[in-house]
């Protein structure tokens, strides 16, 4: 066991993202183990566009509340800081304000008075359109310049903050700061940076720990706890019977990353190419030679637009026939759907999208599949709809039902029943939502695009029972 | 030739963000990673044209410390819009499995790190 050395700053990262489960124990065994922090990611994208386009965080409002009571606990009991980044998961204002107001609902029940920070870094319109008239928006691969009407097309637009908002926050007096959309390595990163330690360390062990335990042997057994020196990082799971190994840590920068050695952030570049991992003991591993270089600031940002609706149907297919033929089956049927919806409506449907995906043959990969292939037993057809309004998309469900649940291999067949599981057989899924941005925007310092928030914490006397 | 379920212990693919997919190949041990690194059959241009994108827009990198070949394409539509089949891109490693190697090394990477 040992404590903090002199120059070393101690993060506990008790989970990938916030709601999927804090352990209260791994929180103890890292503070008594003389931490300087706790830090954590509740954002992604990794989701998919519609937590963004919607406001909407991916965990329930139960599970982010049970886990902000576990660390607002050992925050105020240990008095040191707790920083969340990417609230609600998209981290979009909306979102953050979801998390704020749990977090003044769990202070309340706890009868603490936190003094809470929260960053805001939601962009409107109006100002991503006149940074990119300045030519400050620049568009990542494989993405084409940015222009306006996408802008328009987007419902939220959020810019990644780097960790100064959150050393600003604490500067000021924060227990906790609650962020808005952050890159996950900088919530990581900011108490170390703050306490001196050398930035290609912090970084890095940032982009180890953002997802708590992934980079352990095992990942399903708690958080980790990370110091980060000078020149070196050391990194050991929270959990006893976990361990961390060079593999284990040296294997997460594959992790969810196109680049494997260099990652660019707000202010500059980590560059692990020169990364040694070497394990202290079974379950400590040191981290020396990673280095960061510093380039002009920039803020990614990501953005997500309402798209048109889906209305899906799904047989299953049992019939050897059917199954022995399945390409031919699938490219007779959705003829004949689309002749149908012609039919139908003539144009007043366009534009529109059926799509068939036969699950247990390629619906996965969309690909064809190898000739030579044996049949599946069985297989899910899964038919989706894609049209402007919701009514629309179930209006061409519905006049394709028919073809759908009936269609025969060939024109001589008796006509077959497939096996509907639903009734009624269509199911209305709601909107389509699309990523639009993949482009970066310029600032002049850090806090430039964010917004400072103190709430009101009610005092200790409002507490329930105080 | 052997195929890459029997030179490695595990081929994985996942989202790198919204607009890419990367997919990494852990070779079962230095001597077959050495052997079949460069191999063709896991180059740029086989990529390309086993998930449909333009081999110019591929990034490929040789983890020599891990024993791992990595690969990044770009997606061909984002991740979440009206085609998607594979939100996370976790089952698109399953088609490489079945890819044969085939001896010959110019399947060049983009970066070497040793």
């Amino acid at each position: 066991m040992k404590d903090s050395r002199p120059g070393e700053a101690v993060v506990i990262v008790p989970t990938g993202a916030l709601g999927s489960g804090v352990r209260a124990g791994d929180l103890r065994r890292g503070i008594a183990r003389g931490a300087h922090a706790i830090a954590l990611d509740a954002g992604s994208t990794d989701s998919g566009p519609s937590y963004l386009a919607r406001g909407v965080s991916k965990y329930t409002r139960e599970a982010v509340k049970r886990d902000l009571t576990v660390l607002m606990e050992a925050q105020a009991k240990a008095q040191i800081p707790l920083l969340v980044g990417s609230c609600g998961t998209s981290g979009c204002d909306v979102a953050v304000d979801w998390t704020v107001e749990i977090a003044l609902e769990v202070a309340a029940e706890l009868g603490i008075a936190p003094r809470i920070a929260v960053l805001y870094s939601e962009q409107s319109r109006s100002v991503v359109k006149k940074k990119n008239a300045a030519g400050r928006v620049r568009a990542l691969e494989p993405s084409a310049p940015l222009t306006d009407a996408a802008i328009d097309a987007c419902e939220h637009i959020v810019a990644l903050m780097g960790p100064e908002p959150y050393v600003h926050a604490l500067r000021e007096g924060a227990d906790i700061v609650l962020g808005g959309r952050t890159t996950d390595t900088a919530v990581l990163a900011a108490v170390p940076l703050m306490r001196g330690a050398g930035a290609g360390p912090a970084w890095h062990a940032g982009k180890v720990a953002e997802c708590g335990g992934q980079c352990t042997a095992d990942p399903t057994d708690g958080g980790v706890l990370v110091r980060t020196g000078a020149d070196y990082f050391e990194i050991e799971p929270l959990s006893a019977s976990n361990r961390c190994t060079p593999h284990s840590v040296s294997a997460h920068m594959l992790y969810e990353n196109a680049d494997p050695f260099r990652l660019v952030e707000p202010g500059g570049i980590l560059d692990v190419t020169g990364a040694r991992y070497e394990p202290v003991d079974e379950r400590v591993v040191r981290v020396t030679g990673s280095s960061f270089e510093a380039a002009p600031y920039t803020m990614k940002l990501e953005g997500a637009a309402n798209g048109p609706f889906q209305t899906i149907m799904l047989v299953g297919i049992a019939d050897p026939e059917v199954l022995a033929a399945l390409d031919l089956f699938v490219e007779r049927l959705s003829a004949a759907l689309h002749d149908r919806v012609r039919a139908t409506f003539g144009d007043e449907a366009d534009p529109y999208d059926i799509s068939l995906r036969a699950y247990g043959w390629n619906a996965v990969s969309g690909r064809r599949v190898p000739g030579g292939t044996p049949p599946p037993r069985e297989a899910g057809m899964l038919f989706v709809a894609t049209a402007a309004t919701q009514e629309l998309a179930t209006a061409i469900a519905k006049a394709c039902n028919a073809h759908f649940f009936h269609f025969p291999l060939n024109r001589s067949d008796e006509l077959p029943s497939y096996a509907f599981p639903f009734s009624p057989a269509e199911i209305e899924r709601g909107r389509v939502y699309e990523f639009v941005l993949n482009h970066v925007v310029e600032v002049d310092q850090p806090l430039e695009l964010v917004r400072f928030a103190w709430p009101a914490v009610p005092a200790k006397a409002f507490a329930r029972g105080a | 030739m052997p195929k890459l379920r029997d030179v490695c212990s595990q081929v994985r693919s996942k989202n790198a963000g919204p607009f890419w997919i990367t997919v990494d190949l852990f070779f079962a041990d230095e001597a077959v990673y050495r052997r079949y690194r460069d191999d063709r059959a896991i180059g740029a241009g086989a990529f390309a044209s086993l998930y449909g994108v333009d081999p110019a827009s591929i990034r490929r990198f040789t983890v020599d410390r891990l024993s791992v070949v990595k690969v990044s394409y770009p997606r061909p539509s984002p991740q979440g819009g009206v085609v998607e089949r594979d939100m996370h891109s976790g089952q698109q490693f399953a088609d490489l499995l079945e890819v044969e190697l085939s001896g010959d090394r110019t399947g060049a990477a983009d970066v070497v790190v040793t």
